[in-house]
């Protein structure tokens, strides 16, 4: 018997990433703005993307959303209230979305009644990822964007200890300021653990409720898309 | 690995053991399908090269490296982990250094290093494999997959 060693040098995710890398290609080829929201569970996410879908087709954008979910279609359900198409993604059990789960929903995704959703017909593509700071960070969607989502209630390290989320976001969302006061929320401390994670990374701070720091953030989009 | 990443892990391992069932299960599927080129031979090792910027923890890999191999072919693996550090370059003053995963600046000069060379990496570099018959397989050697 014989001992000796193959060499691979491939990536664990490769099949995850090429797959990303065609769905980022046919992105691109459609025009659509593609943003892929990461955070805890119950950063805000849902509430946050139901208002910037409504706002965004207040503007006259075309917007559509899919949604990961370990189990339930409640997070679907609010954000068709916007008024913008829906699509569940059920995990299952499976703590993340990868480029497989995306792709196969588009697929079978039909905008007007017929047929896959038109991309082309679209400025923006919305997918909330199931919530969880570790192992979204690991599977590219082939998104653009990549939004690292942090509320107020949930402490200022989280960018310190999630480092590799907070690392790989292209943009970086503090939800519910509406209770910073109460919660006594250290701004500048939150502000310096993400700089310091990824820095000069561009950060808003926002509320879903009252609506504060929503037009920095549809502007970012929008200049986003312009220099897509 | 940070300290502050192993105390969360620690207080967490249901949630943040999910991540490294994903990743033992993808280093699995894509092992037997390395191995299938060498037919009759028993995989004795993986190697694998894991940036410290993956968010794997290797205590948590190891664990379920040994849930998923159960039972298979792959049973008798050892997991062999080389953790790298993260290695920025800095546009700024030209040094390329190893940094911590708390603070991405250049460890010289202290401006924003955001150029990452090394840190992020989740790979298979080899495998070992015990032939029976050590005439035969040669002609495989080479192949790629
Ligand atoms: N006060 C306040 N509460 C908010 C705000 N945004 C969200 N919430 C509340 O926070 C809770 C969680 O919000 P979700 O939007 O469901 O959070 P999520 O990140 O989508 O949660 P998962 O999908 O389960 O990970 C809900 O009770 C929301 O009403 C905000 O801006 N201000
Ligand atoms: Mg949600
Ligand atoms: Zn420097």
């Amino acid at each position: 018997m014989t001992t000796r060693i193959v060499e691979l040098r491939r990536g664990i995710l490769k099949k995850n990433d090429e797959l990303a890398a065609g769905l980022r290609a046919r992105f691109e080829g459609a025009g659509v703005l593609v943003l892929n929201l990461v955070s805890s569970p119950g950063t805000g996410k849902t509430t946050f993307l139901e208002r910037t879908l409504r706002e965004l087709r207040e503007r006259g954008n075309r917007v559509a959303a899919l949604v990961g979910d370990l189990e339930t279609d409640n997070d679907a359900r609010r954000l068709a209230s916007s008024g913008a198409p829906v699509r569940q993604i059920n995990t299952h059990g499976i703590c993340h979305l990868d480029a497989e789960m995306v792709g196969k929903h588009l697929e079978s995704w039909s905008l007007d009644g017929g047929g896959a959703l038109g991309l082309s017909q679209l400025d923006y593509l919305f997918i909330e990822n199931v919530g969880n700071l570790v192992c979204p960070s690991s599977y590219d969607l082939g998104e653009r964007i990549r939004v690292a989502l942090l509320s107020v209630t949930e402490g200022e390290d989280k960018p310190l200890k999630y480092p590799t989320l907070f690392n790989s976001a292209d943009a970086a969302v503090i939800t519910k300021i509406d209770l910073a006061g109460p919660c006594g929320f250290e701004r500048d401390t939150a502000l310096r653990n993400i700089q310091q994670i990824r820095p000069g990374i561009q950060i808003f701070e926002t509320s879903a409720k009252t609506g504060a720091g929503m037009a920095e953030w549809l502007d970012y989009l929008a200049a986003a898309r312009k220099a897509s | 690995m940070s300290q502050i990443t192993r105390r969360e892990a620690a207080a967490g391992v249901s949630s943040r053991a999910m991540h490294e069932l994903s990743i033992a299960a993808s280093i699995v599927e894509a092992v037997t399908e390395a191995a299938a080129g060498y037919p009759g031979a028993r995989v004795s090792a993986v190697r694998l090269r894991i940036g410290a910027l993956s968010a794997v923890i290797e205590d948590s890999l190891q664990f379920c490296w040994g849930v998923t191999t159960e039972g298979t072919p792959l049973a008798s693996a050892r997991l062999e982990v080389r953790i790298l550090p993260v290695v920025v370059h800095c546009a700024t003053c030209g040094v390329t250094a190893e940094i911590g995963v708390q603070s991405f600046h250049c460890p010289r000069c202290g401006a924003p290093a955001l150029d990452l060379r090394q840190g992020r990496e989740l790979e298979i570099e080899s495998i070992e494999i015990d032939d029976p018959e050590p005439a035969t397989a040669h002609a495989q050697e080479k192949q790629t997959l």
